[in-house]
């Protein structure tokens, strides 16, 4: 907990709620009769509206993306290293939003909420949701603050393909897409690790067809695919450097409890993860990431999907990151170049693996910094 | 703005499609977006210079040229591509040249011309490798790997069937000087060409 907020936070911040009483239809078909986003704002938007960011989350998080709730907590929010005075994303020169997904379990409408028809959880009713749906939904959240093009719309990992998303859906909706640690659809060995984190989740014997919310959560379930995606997101450089081989206790014991540190980390993050996140949730969200595919409507042609777009492009990628490396990143700049847009690419040195893009890597940070600074300048 | 790059510039229609090939900090695409009104895009491998590019808002790709072009670029999708001062530091610049003149309709090239009197001199008299203004490093830390000269460059686009557009050599200021338009390979410090297919 901080015992005061450092100069550079945003400081203490709240969610808050917007509705929409209108039904929205979804790509699966259904449609939801009306629906909650739960959102932050960090700074102040400008006269002429033109200063606002727009921040998506990944597979995990959600919108408390900085600052602190209150003094009691124990870390500010998500990107809080990229969000704030001074910062990247600069809260002296940008009104900076950040939502929670369609589907997720921090306020806006997903599993864990009541569906008005029937007054009941919506549970593993909820209907599948994909990026497309979700860039929908924040389209109406933009209308509703009142920005009508975004400077920017910036994510890393899933949200890199929303800011992906936006641009092809909205082209004249935002200045600029940050697509940061992404990819252009998922590999197979992708969309299997995701079936893995699935499966561990529904054949835990409280998942209860995904009905648990007013009995035992499937804790073991959601927790073992949280171990799974942890050790996707980091890299076997980082995972040597934290931990090794070292044991717990000096010694092996001939048995299968905890012995190396490794073990009694991963099992630590996946029972802090369950205390935090709904599984329905994350079943949607590794749904969402599998068939996230923006050049399917364009027989496959990623630069056929770039063409209507007219914002400027930053890619970012991190070598150690074999999640989406970056070679997924290329195959977005190629495409984008083959549109004929405007991008820059950049690969950052980091032995983080996929989690450097919620890391303090100097040259990433520079990289943000001077892009945002160029976003201000109007070059 | 610096000399070779002003030179550079005058070559360059406007509204052109530029690529640059190890684009430094990204100078002279800076100019030519001001005052050609070109598309560009920068291609660099250096951290320090990828920031800057960013943030005069050139567009850069960070990539090492040693790897190629391949796929990235498809065939003549610029009006020129252009390399300042980094071919003589590829793997293999002849390689380079032919994916500069597939990707590009044009190719404009600089390099420091080991033919250069001062060059020829400390090889005879002193007997070690040239160290001049022009190529200030040291054998064994020299990023200049492929050094060669005019004539050696000519000899190579002639078997390449590259054509030459246009060549001026300049002293290590960039200044042009009787001399070396008369005797290019042995007054002229760095090597300006701009090349074409055929």
């Amino acid at each position: 907990m901080p015992e005061k907020i450092p100069a550079d936070s945003v400081g203490i911040v709240e969610t808050r709620h917007q509705s929409f009483e209108q039904p929205l239809a979804l790509d699966c078909g259904r449609e939801l009769p009306g629906f909650t986003l739960a959102y932050e704002t960090y700074g102040t938007l400008n006269e002429d509206r033109s200063n606002a960011l727009l921040i998506c989350h990944a597979l995990s998080s959600d919108q408390h993306a900085a600052g602190y709730h209150s003094m009691d907590d124990a870390k500010p929010g998500w990107w809080d290293r990229c969000i704030g005075p001074g910062k990247p994303f600069d809260t002296d020169e940008f009104f900076v939003v950040c939502p929670n997904n369609l589907g997720g379990c921090k306020g806006s409408t997903g599993p864990n909420t009541a569906n008005p028809e029937t007054g009941e959880l919506y549970a593993s009713d909820f209907p599948i949701v994909t990026v497309r749906d979700w860039v929908r939904s924040q389209k109406l959240l933009a209308e509703a603050l009142g920005i009508t093009r975004w400077a920017a719309v910036i994510g890393g990992s899933l949200g890199g393909m929303q800011a992906m998303q936006w641009a092809i859906d909205y082209p004249d909706s935002l200045e600029h897409a940050l697509l940061i640690a992404a990819a252009p659809k998922l590999s197979a060995q992708n969309i299997a690790f995701n079936e893995v984190a699935r499966q561990a989740i529904v054949s835990d014997v409280d998942f209860n067809g995904g009905r648990y919310y007013d009995r035992s959560i499937p804790k073991e379930g959601l927790m073992l695919a949280r171990m799974l995606g942890h050790i996707t997101y980091l890299s076997d450089d980082a995972m040597r450097e934290k931990f090794g081989r070292e044991l717990k206790e000096g010694k092996l014991n001939f048995g299968f409890d905890i012995e190396f540190q490794v073990e009694s980390y991963l099992r630590h993050q996946g029972e802090s993860f369950v205390s935090r996140f709904d599984a329905n949730t994350y079943l949607l969200m590794t749904k969402a990431l599998d068939y996230f595919d923006p050049a399917a409507d364009f027989g496959g042609d990623l630069a056929a999907a770039f063409a209507r777009t007219r914002a400027r492009f930053l890619v970012v990628s991190f070598t150690t990151d074999w999640r989406f490396p970056p070679a997924r990143s290329r195959e977005i700049t190629r495409a984008l170049m083959r549109a004929g847009k405007r991008v820059s690419y950049c690969t950052i040195k980091a032995h983080q693996g996929h989690d450097a893009f919620l890391m303090p890597v100097p040259q990433y940070l520079s990289v943000l910094g001077a892009y945002t600074n160029q976003i201000l300048a109007g070059a | 703005m610096r000399p070779d790059l002003e030179i550079i510039r005058d070559w360059i229609q406007p509204d052109s499609r530029v690529l640059d090939l190890g684009c430094g900090d990204g100078e002279l695409l800076w100019w030519l977006k001001r005052d050609r009104n070109i598309a560009g895009i920068g291609l660099e491998i250096d951290d320090d210079n990828i920031v800057r590019c960013i943030e005069r808002g050139v567009d850069v790709i960070q990539i090492n040229l040693d790897e190629g072009l391949r796929d990235d670029f498809d065939d003549r999708s610029f009006d020129y591509v252009v390399m300042t001062q980094t071919l003589q530091a590829m793997r293999r610049p002849d390689l380079l040249l032919d994916e500069m003149l597939r990707v590009g309709k044009e190719a404009i090239v600089t390099f420091p011309n080991m033919g250069h009197w001062s060059n020829r001199l400390q090889m005879l008299l002193a007997g070690h490798m040239p160290v001049t203004r022009a190529l200030p490093a040291a054998w064994y830390d020299t990023a200049n790997i492929h050094l060669c000269t005019i004539r050696d460059f000519e000899v190579l686009c002639r078997d390449k069937n590259i054509r030459r557009l246009q060549r001026t050599t300049v002293d290590y200021n960039h200044k042009a000087s009787v001399s070396a338009r008369l005797l290019p390979n042995l007054m002229g410090e760095i090597a300006i060409y701009r090349l074409g297919r055929g």
